[in-house]
Parts: C-alpha cells; structure tokens; sequence
C-alpha cells in the first residue's frame, strides 16, 4: 500500500495503465504539463506519441479519440475543465454514446473522458460547473463521479478497461485528498454499480456525490453526537447507479436526504430521488429533501459564491428537517 | 506614417496605463488581495493600444482571458474593474464575473471570455448587427494563437467573410498557449496565411511596434467601416508572465523571456520612438508615474468597496422571472 494524494494516484493509475496496455493513450491540451498535474512528466515515460498535447480544438480532442478508439485503440482523453465539454458537446452526446447502438453493435468505444469538475477558488461561472445532470441523461454513457478517495483510482482503472464510453469526472478539491492505494502496478479495478456506505447509520440515508461526501460524513459524525445516526453513502458511479444499496439504506432509515454540488433544477439528484419515489415509495416515512446550488450560475464573488453551493448550515437544516 | 506628437504620446501613456494596471492585478493577485484566476498582459500593451485606441466609442470588441487591456482602454473605468476583480459589489459587473467575465456594453466591451474561441463567433454576430442597422461602427475580435485553433474562430472568419462583415480579427500571437507552443499546435505558424482561405485580407505586423500596429489595423478599420469587409490582423508579441500569475512557466526558455524583455519591449522601443523625436526622458518618467499612481488609487478605491450583499446571487439569471434564494 502506499498513501497519496489524488493528483498522483491517478497519475499512477494511469501510468500503470498504460505500461500494462500499448493501446492506451492521453490526449487533450497542455498534457505534458498538466493543469491539475495529474499527467505531468508522463510523456517521459511514455514519449509524445501516446501522451498528445493537442492544439487547443476539443472538438478534435474528442473527435481523435473516437475515430481511434473505432480502430482499436483505448484512447482517454482529458477536457481540461468540464465546462468546456459543450465545446464537444456533438462528439460526446451524437457520435460516441451513440455510435455503438445505430451501428447495430458493430463496434465499441472504450474511451475514457477526463474532466475536472466543481467550484474550487473562485473560477467563477465558466469554470466551475457541475455537468453529471448532462451526461447520466445520454444513453451509452457511464459516469464515474467518486467522492471517496480510496477508490477512485481503481474506478479509473475500471473505466480504462470498460468497453464502453466512460466519463471520469474528478472534483477539484479533491486533488488533494488522499488515501492508501495499491501498490505500484497493482491497483485493482473497483467495480461499477457498487456504491460506497462511507458511514453507516440507521436515521437518515444521506447520498453525497463528489467533493460532497467527505463534508457529509463530517456532519454525519458531528450530528452523531446529538443523537442521529446519519447513513452517508457515495455512489461512486451515478450510472450505473447502485439501487440495491440505497433502497437497502431507505427501507432501513425511511428517509432519504441528497446533496451534491450541481444547480437543482434537472439535477441528477431529482433523478434519484424519483427512482427511490417510485419503487420505495412505501419505505419512505417522509417526503425526501435535495440539498444542491441554487438555480444560478456560479458567481466569481467569494460570498456569492459560497451561498450559491450548498452550505454546511443548509444539509444541517434539512437533516433537521427529516429528523 | 504622420502622427502628431500629441497622439503619439498619448499611445505611450496609453501603454503604461494598461502595464500599471496589470502589474498591479498581479501584485495583489499574488498578495491575496484579488480572486480567481488573473491572465495579464504585461508584454503585449502594443497589440492592444495600436488597435483599440482608435476605436470610436460606439464600436464593439471582444476580449480574451486575458482581456483587461483592451477592456480598460476601450474606455471601462480602472477603479470598476479592480473592483470586479476583487469580487465586490461595485465591480464592473457587480463582482459576479471577475477577471474573465468582465464587460462593459454601454461603451462597447463585449466581454473577457473564459471560454477559448467563444467570443469571434459572438462578435461576428454583432457585426451582423451593426450591417444590418446600416451603421458604419465596427467591431473588434481578439483571440490568441492558441485558440485561433477553436472550431468557432474558423467558423466566424469564414461567414464575417461570406456576409462582408465589419470586423476585425485581432490575433495576439504570443506564441504559447498555456505551456503548449504554436509550433506544436499548428503546422503553419504563419496565422495571417489563414485570412486567405477565407477570401479575406490578412497581415502580420509586429505586433509590438505600435505604431505598425495603429497602421494595419487603420487600414482594417477603414475597410470595414467602408462596408468592404472583415481582415485579419496576427500581431506578433509575447507576454512576460506565466499564463496565469502564479503558475509554473517551465516550456519557455528563460533567456526568450529575457530576450523579449530587454530588447523588444513594445513600451521602451516606443519610447525611444519618442526620443528621437526630441521628447524629454522626464516627460516620458512622469507619464509612467502618473499611470502608477492612477492604478493605485484606482485599486485603493476598489479595495474600500463592499462585497455584495448574498440576495445578488440571484439577481439577473432572468429579466422576467425571479429566481429563489436561501431559506436561512
Ligand atoms: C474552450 C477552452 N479550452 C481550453 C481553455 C483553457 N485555456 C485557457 S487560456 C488557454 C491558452 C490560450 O492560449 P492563447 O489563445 O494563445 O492565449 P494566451 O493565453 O496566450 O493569451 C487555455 C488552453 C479554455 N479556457 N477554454
Ligand atoms: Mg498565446
């Protein structure tokens, strides 16, 4: 085992990724140096042939990395932001989550995308956006979105070696977080569909994505002290999205709270909640709460800013609500 | 070219405010007194004043990431933007945009852009606008060498070109994007050959001469406004900071950055400009203090500012609808 932080586990990941697969290449912008630095330095082991600085065209990033990806090769591209994957937003959404399906399942794409995702110091309303919602609607996509240190390396490993289109989507502040991880080329595939009880409980189900989960197991512990015994579950992959755990966790507790980073209306929280609605519908005690970003863009101002995402006084209150 | 000394300098103090007021951004960027990311400008002062200092009030243009020269000097108050960039209620646009959303419509300031390429094809669209209103303004599309490589720079270009837009395409090419070269971005480095391919007349100017700049682009200016169409001017300049103050610069070789700096510096080469032409090094000295103390009392004002109260988060997402805030 050895302990690091996510930068470099994923550089680590994808390094042994790699080493273990000739197919697997990098591309996307500005690699070799790597904005978030989890690419760094890999065109030095690997050469500029399989970790590609690309002319600033995302359009071309995906359009690479699909047309490669139908000749056999693994291709896992980076968009440097999330934001910016409505720059290539037709590759992601018309030609790769669907080429497989109209070609009558002539082919598939293992190819996974990359982003960066969330608010992190203040970036302000183009580069801080939370785009799950977009992506979980496309059929023939599957969306890693790990809040859980320990694993998220192994879901890389996992989408790397998935046949289908994967997008990776990694919180910004979670570069830093860090874990035990496997050791040097021996990082084990982390399963799909598997959510992750980060703390079990047995009042309240709260389900968390992203740079969510660790504040809610935080509050979770902190409000444990009054008495609630607050389940905090990260799913890990919203599709394939684990039902079995939650609707476990909701006939155990009979109330669900959910909270992510992403503007309410259309969320792909709604989207949970509705599921549970419908086929537990007769577990749940009360109406379920979501707790996400107001229906805003993301504003630069820091006091803005932080009112726009939810706040620790705003799970608190709606735990208090379900309580 | 003739020019009277006036206007020349006026260019020249033109130049040291948009300096001043970006070493200042990145001084208190760097002392953690401004948000965000901060792109600035020092270096390329040349391909910004040549150009937008003969815009009429009435004529548009676009700005990049790192755009706050041309928004200061297309006329947006020094103080309204510091205050932008410092997140305050005051700013600009009320702090909710910061350094790479910042504009100013009323005099014409399209914006900071923080997605690559995304303002040519909107500027394109407000020059569709002003044919349409048989108007004789222009406007002006700056983008960089790194993103002229974005689908929608192309796709501007080539219908501003179709539909005899007037426009002018402003390329600063400073020869990086990020970290990543223009030599590894594009196999024709030459970005002014690419007007061709759009029927349109391109050039490539010195990008820090200003006074070979204030002339391509006069020429531009002229056509445009004459209904004739869109040209593309590719201004060669190079900027002195990492791409963002306080990120690592390892892909430019020290010694260019250097070089750059001593012998090309578009604000010392207009100076001697100026010299020769029997202006005093003091005026020259005083100009420069002046455009200090400017910025600096600009920052001081803006840094007095409130922040905005948190109901302006959701203000102006709708001009018709409300949209609800917190319940505590
Ligand atoms: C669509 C999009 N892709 C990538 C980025 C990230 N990015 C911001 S600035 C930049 C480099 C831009 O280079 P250039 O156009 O030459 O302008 P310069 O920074 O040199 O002034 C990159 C890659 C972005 N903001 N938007
Ligand atoms: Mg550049």
């Amino acid at each position: 085992m050895r302990n690091m932080n996510m930068t470099f586990a994923l550089r680590d990941t994808l390094r042994q990724e790699m080493k273990r697969d000739e197919r697997v290449f990098l591309v996307g912008e500005d690699l070799r140096q790597g904005t978030f630095r989890v690419t760094v330095d890999l065109h030095k082991e690997f050469g500029e042939e399989r970790v590609i600085d690309t002319p600033i065209s995302e359009k071309a990033v995906m359009g690479a990395a699909i047309g490669a990806a139908t000749v056999g090769l693994i291709p896992v591209p980076e968009i440097m932001f999330a934001d910016f994957f409505t720059c290539c937003f037709d590759e992601i959404m018309n030609q790769m989550a669907k080429m497989r399906y109209m070609f009558g399942g002539q082919c598939s794409l293992p190819i996974t995308l990359r982003m960066p995702c969330g608010i992190s110091r203040q970036a302000a309303a183009q580069h801080s956006q939370s785009i799950e919602a977009f992506l979980t609607h496309i059929p023939g996509l599957k969306v890693v979105y790990s809040g859980t240190a320990k694993y998220t390396p192994g879901l890389l490993v996992s989408a790397i070696r998935d046949p289908d289109p994967v997008i990776f989507l990694e919180h910004k502040k979670l570069y830093r977080d860090s874990a035990d991880i496997g050791d040097e080329d021996q990082i084990e595939p982390v399963p799909f569909g598997k959510a992750c009880v980060r703390r079990e409980g047995k009042d309240i189900t709260l389900v968390a994505t992203g740079a969510y989960v660790n504040d809610c197991v935080k509050i979770a512990d902190a409000m444990a002290e009054q008495g609630l015994d607050i389940e905090v579950i990260d799913p890990l992959t919203l599709f394939p999205l684990d039902t079995d755990t939650i609707y476990k966790s909701v006939e155990k507790t009979g109330k669900l709270l959910v909270v992510t980073e992403e503007n309410l209306r259309g969320a792909w929280s709604g989207e949970l909640v509705s599921i549970v609605a419908q086929d537990r519908f007769s577990a749940l005690k009360k109406a379920p709460i979501r707790v996400g970003a107001l229906d805003t863009p993301i504003a630069f101002s820091p006091p803005l800013e932080e009112y726009i995402v939810p706040r620790e006084k705003d799970i608190v209150q709606a735990i208090m609500a379900l309580k | 070219m003739e020019m009277n000394k006036d206007t020349m300098l006026d260019l020249y103090r033109q130049m040291w405010r948009m300096r001043s007021f970006e070493e200042l951004a990145a001084t208190e960027f760097k002392a953690g007194k401004l948000q965000g990311f901060v792109h600035v400008g020092v270096g390329e002062e040349a391909s910004t004043v040549g150009v937008i200092c003969q815009a009429r009030l009435t004529d548009y243009t676009t700005a990049t990431h790192r755009g706050h020269g041309v928004v200061l000097l297309k006329g947006a108050e020094a103080k309204l933007m510091y205050a932008e960039l410092g997140g305050r209620a005051t700013g600009l646009c009320k702090g909710r945009g910061g350094s790479m959303h910042m504009a100013d419509l009323e005099k014409g300031i399209l914006g900071t852009n923080g997605i690559l390429g995304a303002g040519a094809p909107i500027a394109m669209g407000v020059a569709l606008g002003i044919k349409y209103k048989k108007l004789d303004d222009v406007v002006f599309c700056y983008f960089g060498d790194g993103q002229s490589n974005e689908g929608g720079i192309h796709e501007a270009m080539n219908m501003a070109g179709a539909l005899k837009l007037p426009i002018i395409f402003v390329c600063t090419n400073n020869q990086y994007g990020m970290w990543t070269p223009l030599t590894k971005a594009s196999a024709n480095v030459d970005l002014a050959k690419r007007a061709e391919g759009y029927g349109i007349p391109g050039a490539a100017v010195d990008g820090n001469d200003v006074l070979a700049v204030w002339e391509s682009a006069g020429v531009a200016i002229d056509r445009a406004r004459k209904g004739e169409g869109p040209s593309f001017l590719e201004l060669k300049t190079y900027r002195y900071y990492p791409h963002s103050v306080g990120l690592p610069d390892p892909w430019r070789p020290k010694e260019e950055i250097e070089e750059w700096r001593t012998t090309r510096d578009p604000i010392d080469r207009f100076g001697k400009v100026l010299m020769a032409q029997d202006v005093k090094q003091e005026t020259l000295e005083a100009i420069e203090k002046e455009t200090v103390d400017e910025m600096q009392e600009a920052f001081n004002w803006a840094m007095q500012q409130p922040f905005p109260d948190v109901t302006q988060a959701y203000q102006d997402v709708y001009t018709n609808l409300a949209v609800e805030g917190r319940t505590v």
